[in-house]
């Protein structure tokens, strides 16, 4: 994405982009969730990641083994030196289940799955082709997660899902978390917690887990409150990359502090981050690297002419959120506004409606993996969606601390 | 909302969480905490003062979290604060819960 936007910006005699991607196959993340539920087809969520490099850059397929700020090198694995005079980190998030006891144990994928990676996903697919029913249980290890409403999205398509099936008396649902309810936002909490009562979705919280006691399926917490399962779906410790750990650049849980209004990051100017890759204290969504790359663009601009950057970046998000039965809810926020009601992207008109469900919504969520795949990685504007949030045609009360 | 504690005047959200942590200090957490059935110990603040240190550097809390850094066990964690120690610890110390997005 940040090649596509600079390549055109910046003199090519003068500057030459380098993009160094581990993996062969960039997946279209989001698509994860639908995965289990036969929604999409593996071909569906992924594609080449050479397809998107933009003529002009350079683009290597090897793993990073270190980065040295203080030399402005890059170590690859094959032992090949990259010299840098600005760098973007845009390593992401991954799950680290063997964080918790037990978790990444013997039963992994097999009664106990994540479907944030696409690994996951698919075994859980194939589990849930054939299981005959029993207790589900959806539960986050802690926060931050990439995608905070996805866990709530995928109870929510479970609940369809075995409705479609004929055999949602035979499954329980519950959701279990670590937060004071699945709803924590006051607005929110108004607005959508008779989704929960309505689709019969059970709600543990405050639930801290201390280990996965896979031979007696049941996970327990550091109060003793235990909650028994039969296939268990988590979402394991988000971490960083190891390669920001390896690099001593990280915080504890290897994510890069960055200024959050800035991008650049705390301890080096001539590095920058982007995405969840970073320790901003915004939603680590996709929509969010999106209004990044055209903030950190113009930055990276200033910074080359020696200009001072554009405290701009407002952690703005926007997301579509699966209630299941074809409708979708929208919210839109950011580092000061929690989600409220309204419509968008054009004031009074919509015609997508904030912090309701809707059909026209979920049909919104449908269309975005193309636009994914044909605007967000290739750096295209959305017309009308802003880098920075918009507060017309929203029902706001009062300004959150 | 207003609420008042002794002698002061803070906001709180409907919950009882301050909005403004620059109203707090010790003896409006001693009267939270007495709310909370909690009686504030050299301990207790000392958890206060690392999940305030937090906060105010915009890291995330989690139970793990806290686990990690050494400061407490989590068995002992939930002896002091009994019955959801992060959401009430955060109260006592004048900061938001932890939440999500919604």
């Amino acid at each position: 994405m940040m090649s596509n936007h600079l390549v055109s910006k910046l003199p090519k005699n003068e500057w030459q982009i380098t993009v160094v991607d581990q993996y062969k196959t960039h997946y279209y993340q989001p698509g994860f969730l639908f995965l289990p539920f036969d929604i999409y087809t593996t071909k569906q969520v992924k594609k080449k990641g050479a397809k998107f490099i933009p003529k002009g850059v350079n683009y290597i397929n090897e793993k990073i083994e270190l980065i040295q700020p203080d030399d402005n090198k890059v170590l690859l694995e094959n032992g090949t030196e990259l010299a840098y005079d600005i760098l973007i980190i845009a390593t992401g998030t991954k799950i680290a289940p063997e964080e918790v006891e037990g978790m990444k144990g013997p039963e992994w994928h097999k009664s106990v799955f994540d479907f944030y990676t696409y690994e996951g996903s698919k075994a859980l697919r194939n589990k849930f082709r054939e299981w005959e029913g029993g207790k589900l249980v959806v539960h986050i290890t802690e926060m931050p997660i990439k995608c905070p409403v996805a866990p709530l999205e995928f109870a929510f398509l479970a609940d369809s899902y075995f409705k479609n099936k004929g055999m949602r008396d035979k499954v329980d649902i519950t959701f279990v978390t670590p937060l004071g309810g699945a709803f924590t936002k006051p607005k929110a909490t108004k607005a959508l917690h008779h989704l929960l009562t309505d689709k019969g979705i059970k709600e543990v919280t405050d639930f801290n887990i201390e280990r996965v006691d896979y031979e007696n399926n049941k996970i327990i917490d550091y109060a003793e409150t235990e909650v028994p399962y039969d296939i268990l779906v988590t979402i394991p410790t988000n971490m960083g990359d190891a390669l920001i750990e390896r690099s001593g650049m990280g915080d504890d849980l290897n994510f890069v502090p960055t200024n959050k209004a800035t991008l650049q990051t705390e301890d080096h100017e001539n590095i920058f981050a982007i995405g969840d890759a970073t320790n901003l204290p915004a939603s680590k969504a996709g929509s969010v690297a999106h209004f990044e790359a055209e903030i950190l663009t113009e930055n990276i601009l200033r910074y080359i002419n020696g200009e001072p950057l554009k405290e701009e970046f407002d952690g703005h998000a926007n997301c579509f959120i699966e209630t299941g039965g074809g409708k979708a809810l929208l919210i839109d926020f950011n580092y000061t506004h929690e989600p409220v009601e309204g419509t968008f992207p054009f004031p009074g008109v919509g015609p997508l409606n904030l912090l309701k469900e809707s059909r026209t919504n979920h049909m919104g969520k449908m269309a975005f993996r193309w636009v994914y795949w044909n605007m967000l990685i290739k750096g295209i504007h959305i017309p009308f969606v802003s880098a920075t949030m918009s507060e017309k045609g929203k029902h706001f009360e009062e300004t959150e601390a | 909302m207003d609420k008042t504690i002794g002698q002061a005047t803070i906001s709180v959200d409907q919950e009882g969480y301050l909005t403004d942590l620059s109203q707090w200090n010790k003896e409006i957490a001693t009267e939270i905490a007495k709310e909370q059935g909690i009686e504030m110990t050299d301990k207790h603040w000392e958890i206060i003062d690392y999940i305030q240190e937090k906060y105010k550097n915009e890291e995330p809390l989690s139970i793990r979290g806290i686990k990690k850094s050494g400061v407490i066990n989590i068995k002992e964690f939930y002896a002091l604060f009994p019955g959801g120690p992060l959401k009430k610890a955060t109260m006592i110390a004048g900061i938001p819960k932890p939440k999500s997005c919604i």
